[in-house]
């Protein structure tokens, strides 16, 4: 799960990292005020969006007067903001962060993820803040120090102070950027973070170390001991499909091609998506309805499918194991009928009670095109959707 | 032979009175010499009493005396199924298997470092597998057994269905397997890869392995590497890479599908599968076709 960069910034005060003092703003107004309230003589606007790259994309700009404030509230709020990580069609902007200005000596970068080789919580650092980590990574990655912290004590004092000297933060500061650190890190394990990143961490004219920007994902199978970040989440951040979707317990997601794919289990949804691609055509989605689907549940996958207007034709493979074929081939024929089907559907089916669930499906006297195995089911779909 | 476990594996299933745990505890029983294998289940609220004929005990230290349990399986709720592993790992048994999905990663990253501290010999697999069979012999976990044939092919996987998938393949061209393993699909975990292939490669009635991977992570590629430094020509491995169409920074379904930070693509692993001796295919329909044709 994904929050905004003012929710991340709250929940790191808590554990003593210093930010700038700001404000979330739902209109031009609001953002007026708190700007007043904040008082000072510099501002800063920042539209508030899941995705990254804000900044390129014109959804964060400096005022120097209320007028400008007003003026760049008023610009980004409602804008369709486009940035690498949006896709084409950008993501709407429905909320401010109205900060008070930094005075920016030097910019650097912390991050946390869970390393899977160590299986440890991973601290990245690195002295080019401010710039797109990935680029670093790749062109000077020695420029990038990783601790992997120990469980059992958390980031300790000396590594904390280590990483600080090592991205250059001056002698005078080292005792401040420690406790930020650390504090990252408490913040990550004990909310169960998947990610926390602080691009940049500023030193000041003054020497004060400040998060300037935050950013906190989560683990979605940790929620449920996390009401005050369940809290947090922001539907209209979130594809209407997957929210969907989820209600059923269904794992969807959208993507850009026109076949539709309904399958049981995560790796056989994906190998059934590369199949169809590996044929010609592109998948409209991952969609696994896991291991005890019913036909409440295909009635709805197959709802969800059709809502997108892209989807011309619908790829059904299942291999039934403690599921059984008959009990989806049941599920698939009611759905097709609720829904008035209308495109193409091919249906795969391998495993228990295979040969009842066909007899099925070809009894029901709807079109539905049967398959032998993966490969001869995305050769009939794609052949079935760009008119054979 | 066959690798993890045999018919003479004792088993006891924690999670025995839960509705999965009694299901499939009931379905692996039947299972070839099931009925010999699964001799304990355990929860403290109900120890002295019985489900299908398995004693429940109070703890898995307690049904190891009593039984002489060497391995168990876990089909416990997420918030609660890694203290379930460390319960199995204080008992000292040999190998561990959570069915387990959902476990919160830090939950993962604590019981994992305990092991690790504790000199632990105990294996984990898993969590968020299917489990592990050994054909005809016995099956622990939640895979259909019926799809499975004796005979001398490995299949090591992060995924269950895509597992039963080539399994399905296998036994569709008359080659059996020794053992099938699922090692989960969570970032988190404990068997990997390169584990299960050595195990493989040290196994005389394995001749040839399926190994098959998703996005995310480098287990694979790890995996890839050990083999060509190790057994290159010993035994041949063929493999699939699930997910060459999916986004980056999406999460398909299992927590740890996810390319992030350009890491951990589909195409990367299959490219450095390929330079490692390892053949692959683009097409998961020919998975045991491929294999076959390497033997």
């Amino acid at each position: 799960m994904k929050i905004h960069e003012y929710q991340g910034k709250e929940i790191l005060r808590k554990f003593g990292v210093a930010t700038p003092r700001g404000k979330a703003c739902f209109s031009v107004d609001e953002a007026v005020k708190a700007a007043e309230e904040l008082g000072g003589k510099v501002w800063v606007v920042k539209a508030q969006i899941h995705a990254g790259g804000r900044g390129k994309g014109g959804g964060v700009k400096v005022a120097k007067s209320m007028d400008e404030v007003r003026q760049y509230a008023g610009q980004i709020l409602g804008m369709q903001l486009k940035t690498h990580q949006t896709g084409p069609e950008g993501q709407k902007v429905r909320r401010l962060l109205v900060e008070e200005g930094a005075d920016i000596k030097k910019e650097l970068y912390v991050g946390m993820v869970v390393d899977r080789v160590t299986q440890k919580v991973c601290l990245m650092a690195s002295s080019e803040g401010g710039m797109d980590i990935e680029e670093v990574a790749a062109h000077t990655p020695e420029k990038i120090y990783k601790v992997f912290v120990d469980p059992a004590t958390g980031l300790k004092d000396v590594e904390a102070g280590d990483v600080a000297r090592k991205i250059g933060v001056p002698e005078a500061s080292v005792q401040q950027a420690r406790s930020v650190l650390q504090g990252l890190y408490k913040a990550f394990w004990e909310s169960d973070a998947s990610l926390a990143e602080i691009n940049p961490l500023i030193l000041t004219g003054d020497g004060k170390v400040i998060a300037l920007d935050a950013k906190m994902n989560f683990d979605s199978n940790a929620l449920f001991r996390h009401e005050d970040i369940v809290a947090m989440r922001d539907l209209d951040e979130e594809d209407p499909a997957e929210i969907e979707a989820s209600k059923f317990d269904l794992s969807y997601i959208s993507l850009d091609g026109n076949i539709g794919c309904l399958v049981n289990g995560a790796g056989l949804a994906m190998a059934t998506m590369d199949t169809i691609k590996l044929f010609g055509a592109e998948p409209a989605n991952f969609l696994d309805v896991g291991g005890g689907a019913t036909t409440e549940k295909v009635t709805e996958a197959f709802k969800l499918m059709l809502a997108n207007p892209k989807v011309k034709g619908i790829l059904v493979n299942i291999f039934g194991g403690i599921m059984k074929c008959d009990t989806i081939a049941t599920g698939v024929v009611a759905a097709a009928r609720e829904v008035h089907l209308s495109v193409p559907l091919v249906v795969r089916m391998r495993g228990t009670n295979e040969d009842i669930g066909k007899q099925i499906l070809k009894d029901s006297g709807l079109p539905i095109i049967s398959a032998s195995d993966m490969a001869d089911a995305a050769q009939k779909i794609v052949a079935a959707v760009s008119g054979k | 032979m066959s690798i993890l476990i045999n018919k003479n594996t004792r088993v006891v299933t924690q999670g025995i009175t839960g509705k999965t745990g009694q299901f499939h505890t009931k379905m692996s029983k039947e299972y070839a010499n099931g009925a010999n294998c699964y001799v304990a289940g355990v929860n403290p609220k109900k120890a002295g009493e019985s489900y299908e004929g398995i004693p429940i005990f109070a703890s898995v230290k307690e049904a190891k005396k009593q039984t002489g349990v060497n391995t168990s399986v876990i089909y416990v709720p997420p918030p609660f199924a890694a203290a379930a592993i460390w319960e199995a790992v204080e008992a000292e048994l040999d190998l561990v298997i959570c069915i387990t999905e959902g476990i919160p990663v830090r939950d993962m990253v604590e019981v994992k470092d305990r092991m690790r501290k504790a000199g632990s010999k105990t294996v984990l697999c898993g969590p968020n597998c299917p489990g592990i069979i050994t054909p005809e012999e016995i099956k622990i976990g939640i895979m259909p057994g019926h799809i499975h044939m004796k005979g001398r092919i490995g299949v090591v996987s992060r995924s269950g269905t895509l597992t039963y998938e080539a399994v399905g393949q296998l036994s569709d061209l008359k080659l059996g397997q020794s053992t099938a393993v699922g090692i989960g699909g969570d970032p988190v975990n404990g068997l990997k890869h390169r584990e299960v292939l050595e195990l493989f490669m040290n196994d005389p009635d394995t001749d040839a392995v399926i190994m098959i991977g998703e996005i995310g992570g480098s287990d694979e590629e790890a995996a890839a590497e050990w083999y060509a430094k190790e057994c290159k020509n010993k035994k041949p491995v063929v493999g699939f890479i699930a997910g060459v169409t999916a986004p980056a920074g999406k999460r398909m379904g299992h927590a740890g599908a996810i390319i992030s930070g350009g890491k951990g693509t589909a195409q990367e692993k299959l490219a450095v599968m390929e330079a490692c001796g390892i053949r692959t295919t683009k097409n998961p329909a020919e998975m045991g076709k491929l294999l076959k044709s390497v033997l």
